[in-house]
């Protein structure tokens, strides 16, 4: 699909808003407002534009946050969850598990016993990098995993 | 002669618009600006680096075919392109001079693990970070 670049480079500025403050609310209105595009707008050409539609890239930007502050820092996970944007502790474990398939204490115990050698990738490329892969909505991987494990899926009988 | 790379290049969108941006608002120097029929050979360059050449250089036929110049601007526009650094020696100074001149800043500094550091944009959208030498 053809996009002008110059509207394209409007969604970046609003792309470029969630990841320098990704624990702030970013609701549809303010995001539309950052591109200069109406809100009836913004969220299709947004996913267009960058293959996620916003809220989610938000998530994935939070959950990257968080697990920095997991694997780099003893900051309570209760903190951590705070600071990275989440309005509780229970949404937080949830999605984390959902995103990352595991819980946040799980995740910083694995990260912090693994040695780390990553010094010489600037860090604000390495958080690009390590940004989850998040190609479906979670509360449709949370039906797929549910559906796998239980082995849910009817077959028919001919 | 000094050995080692020459010339790398951006794509821009306004060839024009970045040599005013580059200039004006980062503070690099022309080194070549050659204008051959449609196409324009436009490289700056740091004044404290004679040995390298930054090429501003617009995605358009011939050099590549319609279709993909409109891929190439859409990908820039997007903020895909690879990342850029500029090193400074006091980026909260530069910082300063640089968003008085209104260069479009996507993160104020910031002290990480004792360096400072900050990004920003061209109007193209190729995202550069600004750090501290050490």
């Amino acid at each position: 699909m053809t996009m002008e670049p110059e509207l394209l480079r409007r969604l970046l500025r609003a792309k470029d808003r969630m990841d320098v403050a990704s624990h702030e609310a970013w609701p549809v209105r303010r995001l539309a407002k950052v591109s200069g595009v109406s809100q009836a707008h913004f969220a299709r050409s947004f996913a267009a534009a960058f293959g996620t539609p916003p809220h989610r890239y938000l998530l994935t930007q939070r959950i990257e946050r968080a697990t920095a502050l997991l694997r780099e820092t003893n900051v309570a996970v209760t903190e951590i969850a705070f600071e990275t944007g989440w309005a509780s502790l229970g949404t937080f474990g949830r999605v984390f598990r959902d995103i990352t398939g595991e819980s946040p204490r799980e995740l910083r115990a694995r990260e912090q016993a693994a040695p780390q050698d990553l010094k010489a990738t600037p860090r604000c490329f390495l958080r690009a990098a390590r940004r989850p892969h998040l190609t479906i909505a979670v509360s449709e991987k949370r039906r797929r995993e549910a559906g796998a494990m239980t082995g849910s899926e009817q077959t028919e009988v001919p | 002669m000094s050995q080692g790379v020459g010339v790398a290049g951006l794509y821009v969108r306004d060839q024009e618009e970045a040599l005013q941006f580059y200039v004006e608002k980062v503070g690099f120097r022309v080194h070549t600006d050659a204008k051959n029929g449609d196409y324009r050979w436009l490289t700056v360059q740091h004044p404290d680096q004679p040995s390298f050449q930054l090429g501003l250089f617009a995605p358009q036929p011939p050099t590549v075919d319609e279709a993909t110049a409109q891929t190439l601007r859409e990908a820039v526009a997007k903020g895909a392109m690879p990342p850029l650094v500029l090193t400074v020696d006091d980026c909260r100074a530069a910082y300063d001079r640089m968003s008085a001149a209104g260069v479009e800043f996507t993160q104020e500094p910031v002290e990480r693990y004792g360096a400072v550091d900050a990004s920003f944009r061209d109007p193209s959208g190729n995202g550069w970070k600004l750090v501290e030498g050490r």
